[in-house]
């Protein structure tokens, strides 16, 4: 169970944030929702490159060989991820922003009709 | 469609994405387990080039192309924040007024600024050899910044900010990175790889080859992107106003 646990972790944080985007009444909570959502991915990505007694894959202060370290390659995608999460979820509050300016609400249900 | 037919389609979609999910982990390789065979070769190609950190190696010189392209997101998120939140037409621009600060918070700030902006900038300078590089000491050395207008106000905040420049900062250090780029062309070799520089002594400053200067690059224009992004969100909570009577 302990070996795909981690694995289980990261779907279920995946769906809440689903769920949440579902049923959101508020745009910035569905904002936070989606960065919920992405999450998972950081949790799925370090879980898949995580190698049991391992240390972080850096070798400034760790003789090479000395030790066994996690996989650098999901590390650096997890970094990539947290950076492009952290400027969509800014460029999405930018649009909300408008949103509420142009038609006085942030809940989803009421921007149903166009507006010119 | 009302919120109860919208449940139910969620609950059934929902369901079935959960048990692929579900399914697909449990295939997956142990968690913790020893064969990581990209992992292995990504170490031993780091410690060839004289890389200590072998994030950053992964990053700036194996998948430098990658980092190319989000660094274009990053940018283009920028200039997409700039478009949306200017100022339109039917709005003005008040003056900020200076608040009372407690003692307390304006002490922490000034103390901690110079802390801060002097470890944002030493993460990115260390990006090759130890934990951090470009994009997280560009997010420090930015928000440490800020801590100005927690500690002053928001126009000395201004004085030293003037957001014209870091939006040419953001635009000349993204080129930097594709110059360098390019300068393997014209060194003969391929676009951002990394052949042209010696690869220096291991674990120094200096070691890496091009390493460090994508790194720095990058650094540069996460500092210069977050602060242009947090001038134009603070600009609308603070100093954009839609004209009285509409």
């Amino acid at each position: 169970m302990t070996d795909v646990l981690p694995y289980l972790v990261a779907v279920w944080i995946f769906l809440v944030g689903c769920y949440g985007l579902a049923t959101s009444r508020n745009l910035i909570h569905a904002v936070g929702c989606l960065s919920v959502c992405q999450s998972a991915t950081y949790v799925l990505l370090l879980a898949v490159g995580y190698r049991d007694g391992a240390t972080a894959p850096v070798f400034s202060d760790l003789e090479p060989g000395a030790r066994p370290v996690v996989d650098p390659v999901v590390q650096a995608l997890a970094l990539t991820d947290v950076v492009v999460g952290a400027t969509v979820t800014a460029l999405l509050l930018a649009l909300v922003i408008q949103v509420s300016k142009r038609h006085g609400t942030v809940d989803p249900d009421e921007l149903s009709e166009l507006r010119g | 469609m009302n919120p109860r037919t919208r449940l139910g389609l969620v609950a059934v979609g929902g369901t079935g994405l959960a048990v692929l999910l579900v399914a697909a982990s449990l295939r997956l390789p142990d968690f913790g387990g020893d064969s990581h065979p990209y992992g292995d070769r990504a170490v031993r190609e780091s410690l060839a080039r004289h890389t200590a950190n072998t994030i950053a190696s992964v990053n700036f010189d194996q998948r430098a192309f990658d980092t190319l392209g989000e660094m274009t997101i990053l940018f283009a998120a920028v200039v997409g924040c700039v478009v949306l939140l200017r100022q339109t037409r039917d709005e003005h621009r008040a003056r900020p007024e200076p608040a009372d600060v407690a003692p307390p918070v304006r002490r922490y700030a000034l103390i901690v600024l110079p802390i801060a902006l002097a470890t944002g900038l030493y993460v990115i300078a260390h990006g090759q050899l130890s934990p951090g590089g470009g994009f997280q000491g560009g997010v420090v050395a930015a928000t440490a910044l800020h801590l100005l207008s927690l500690g002053a106000d928001y126009r000395a905040l201004e004085r030293i900010r003037p957001v014209g420049l870091y939006e040419v900062g953001d635009a000349v250090s993204a080129s930097a990175y594709v110059v360098t780029g390019l300068a393997g062309l014209v060194g003969g070799t391929a676009f951002l790889a990394n052949t042209l520089l010696p690869y220096g002594t291991f674990n120094t400053l200096s070691s890496g080859g091009t390493v460090p200067l994508l790194n720095a690059a990058v650094g540069m224009e996460v500092a210069c992107a977050v602060v242009v992004l947090l001038a134009r969100f603070l600009d609308q909570a603070v100093e954009i106003e839609e004209e009285s009577g509409k």
